[in-house]
């Protein structure tokens, strides 16, 4: 295969008029020789910039260097020391602001696909039947992992791995967290994709017990208590909506993004045979910018709409990942920045109608270092709507720190960590993810989950 | 998997169920609900919680067969199981927060309408235990749909039954019966009403008349159940709730029972229910626990 160095290989994709009426992949991802021929791009740095950009710190020119080699078992292994779900984050990661964008090959030219490579790795090693391997020395110690999002799975893998006695407890009736009510199937397949390394991680002898809702099931003290857990790790995300507090929001027709892509994809409400209901709006309007937004205004699209995304700021603000934005407007997605609602129309029986809005424009920077908008006078105007999905962020569930004695959390009730290893104010509690910092990414929340998994080893090692 | 270790018709189409769940039987109160999801396909279906014993491990739930769902679980039998089983959630009943010796001050009456006999039955039994004796009215529109009489009166001071038809009891709505006892004399300091959405929204405008306090219990559409979905909001005291975290049990002279009724409508009218089928095509199989009667 011909390669331009400077140009990386193409990824291939469904095409934006197909994709927009499946919920499969929407990313084909690489065959092995294209792998190989974007693998051979990469410049093996001995200083390697890349790696710093990541959370979890992978060992990026190794894994590449082995594909390229066609060495693929081995790649796989040199990714497993680092990540529990790495054909998860070769799909969901913003590489374009982390690996990818300290890569040398990028400062001429584009970077080396390291997403993209990870991906292929991962998936390789699945369609081979590979998995890690478990820990063949025992601790004898049990650690309870509260949430089995990517904080939970990435702690619980690795304290696993070091030999711990590891249980999950999931609220929902289906492991994963945000990865399975949140984040739709033609990103991230449920099947094979969360599935896989769900059993994974399970492969290293983790327990993963559904329907607990630590909080009012049990309490962290009971499991410490009456059930002999040693440590426990809080990842139990960011999961209450915000809403706006504008008028008519209460109407039929108002969503959260967190029930619209619940009822999506952990409920599965897109396929026939399933019995949890969807709205199947015809004119949607999304309000929001970040990748929850995307994702609920490409999984309305796919459910028949006419689909605007409102955002009160400009392009070059809009929190969501390039790949996403790019996607959606391939898609058809009609963007309304410098916009923001003021009040959703209501009709006589209770149904949304429409959303007034107004023209912003941006102002001087704010705290966030963002130009605050600022509204533009005498340019309100209607969108003729009937369904309306806020997508505002999301805030930790207040259901454990309030049951939970002597642990402190913050103004915004995010659980008080400490940054480097995730120890909380309450002994033998260690937390990480959104529930620490507010909504945030996947590869985040994972690398919160493996510094804690390292506190925790620490801390109970100390004990002895 | 939950195990179901008794199951018993209650009336034509309401039915009783132990689960065997013994984390729900250790940790749950009166006042409280669980999610239950019956395979692989089923929604999650919030039901009340009507008894629980945390010895046995065992959970009891009164379901009324009125969607798909809940016609499908109404076929299940002893020795099958629920794939999930999820709970206790929801706060428990403000009840258990007072003091006892200020609950026995107090004159309570329960006013349980329909199916909603179910979630009043372990209050009334928690304040029994207690000590503290409420009364208890029991409402339907006719005598099949009473459920829980005797348990009920094993437990509860005294015990009315009403029915719109007169097929049994006084001849009325538990409007006209709580109007009939006020003019025999008797007061209250507490209302506990939980029924259909119109009979606790009349209940609070009878008993905001008369002065007394009451508590309602809401069972708005959910998905979750744990505060992840925001389905459940409700506009209560002009701020907005959510029934699953901060409820089930609000002021009922503080709920804004019309704004309810609307997002519930979507389910109950004709109107609602066909721009549903439009808008929900294949998608919407009844179940929600809003379709139906």
């Amino acid at each position: 295969m011909e390669v331009d160095v400077l140009k990386r290989v193409p990824v291939r994709e469904q095409e934006p008029q197909i994709r927009a009426a499946n919920f499969d992949e929407v990313c084909l991802g690489y065959n092995k020789e294209e792998a190989m021929a974007e693998a051979s791009r990469c410049l093996k740095c001995k200083n390697p910039q890349c790696q710093k950009g990541c959370p979890v710190n992978i060992d990026i020119p190794g894994f590449i260097r082995a594909i390229e080699e066609d060495k693929m078992e081995e790649s796989f292994e040199i990714l497993s020391k680092y990540s529990a779900l790495p054909a998860i984050c070769g799909r969901v990661c913003p590489q374009e602001s982390q690996c990818e964008a300290k890569c040398i090959r990028g400062i001429k030219g584009d970077a080396v696909s390291i997403g993209k490579l990870e991906r292929f790795t991962a998936d390789w090693a699945r369609e081979n039947g590979i998995r890690p391997q478990a820990a063949t020395e025992k601790k004898g110690k049990k650690v309870a992992v509260i949430g089995s999002g990517p904080a939970g799975l990435t702690c619980a893998g690795e304290l696993a791995k070091a030999g711990y006695d590891v249980t999950i407890f999931e609220a929902l009736h289906e492991p994963g967290g945000v990865l399975v009510y949140g984040i739709p199937e033609f990103r991230l397949p449920k099947q094979t994709v969360v599935s896989a390394e769900i059993e994974n991680v399970k492969s290293l002898g983790v327990k993963i017990e559904t329907n607990v809702v630590i909080g009012k099931s049990t309490t962290i003290d009971e499991l410490f208590l009456e059930e002999g857990f040693s440590a426990v790790f809080i990842g139990s995300g960011a999961g209450l909506p915000k809403f706006m507090g504008i008028p008519g929001e209460n109407a039929n027709g108002v969503f959260s993004a967190n029930e619209f892509l619940t009822r999506n994809n952990l409920m599965k409400a897109y396929l026939e045979d399933y019995d949890t209901p969807i709205f199947k709006g015809k004119k949607v309007a999304v309000v929001g910018g970040g990748n929850v937004a995307m994702d609920a205004a490409r999984t309305a699209l796919r459910l028949g709409a006419k689909v605007h995304i409102v955002y009160r700021r400009g392009e070059s603000e809009l929190p969501a990942r390039v790949e996403e934005v790019h996607h959606a407007k391939e898609e058809g997605i009609i963007f309304n920045l410098l916009t923001n609602p003021k009040e959703i129309l209501v009709d006589e029986n209770g149904w949304v109608r429409g959303m007034v809005c107004v023209e912003m424009e941006l102002g001087e920077p704010d705290a966030s270092g963002r130009r605050r908008p600022v509204e533009k006078p005498d340019s309100e105007f209607e969108l003729a709507l009937d369904t309306v999905i806020m997508s505002l962020g999301t805030s930790p569930n207040p259901l454990i720190s309030s049951t939970t004695k002597g642990l402190e959390i913050d103004g915004h009730k995010c659980i008080v960590a400490r940054e480097e290893d995730g120890r909380t104010t309450k002994e033998g509690v260690y937390a990480g993810g959104d529930a620490v910092t507010g909504a945030a990414t996947v590869i985040l929340a994972m690398g919160a989950g493996k510094d804690a998994a390292r506190g925790i080893d620490e801390y109970l090692t100390q004990a002895q | 998997m939950y195990e179901i270790t008794k199951k018993k018709f209650l009336s034509e189409n309401i039915f009783l169920m132990d689960v065997k769940a013994p984390r729900v039987a250790k940790n749950c109160y009166p006042g409280q609900f669980v999610i239950v999801k019956l395979d692989e396909r089923g929604e999650r279906i919030p039901l009340t919680i009507c008894d629980y014993d945390a010895i046995a491990g065992t959970v009891t739930i009164v379901v009324q067969a009125i969607g798909a769902s809940t016609e499908r679980m109404a076929e299940y039998d002893v020795g099958d199981a629920l794939r999930d089983f999820t709970g206790p959630l929801g706060c428990r009943s403000e009840l258990l927060d007072e003091p006892v010796e200020e609950l026995k001050k107090k004159k309570i009456l329960f006013v349980a309408g329909g199916v909603g006999t179910a979630p009043v039955y372990p209050q009334v039994k928690w304040l029994h235990s207690q000590g503290v004796l409420a009364d208890c009215i029991i409402g339907a529109r006719t005598k099949g749909l009473i459920i829980l009489e005797e348990e009920m009166k094993a437990v509860a001071g005294e015990v009315y039954v009403a029915t719109d038809d007169g097929s049994y009891g006084f001849r009325g709505n538990v409007n006209d019966k709580i109007k009939d006892l006020v003019s025999q004399g008797k007061t209250y300091d507490l209302v506990i009403a939980i029924g259909p959405l119109i009979m606790m929204k009349f209940v609070s405008l009878l008993t905001k008349e008369l002065g007394i306090r009451t508590v309602v219990s809401m069972n708005p559409i959910m998905v979750d159940g744990t505060g992840m979905c925001g389905a459940c909001r409700l506009t209560v005291g002009g701020q907005v709730k959510f029934a699953c975290v901060d409820g089930p049990e609000f002021d009922g002279h503080l709920v804004d029972f019309d704004g309810a009724m609307k997002r519930a409508q979507m389910y109950k009218t004709e109107e609602g229910r066909a721009l549903l089928r439009e808008r929900e095509g294949g998608t919407h199989h009844g179940g929600c626990g809003h379709c139906g009667d």
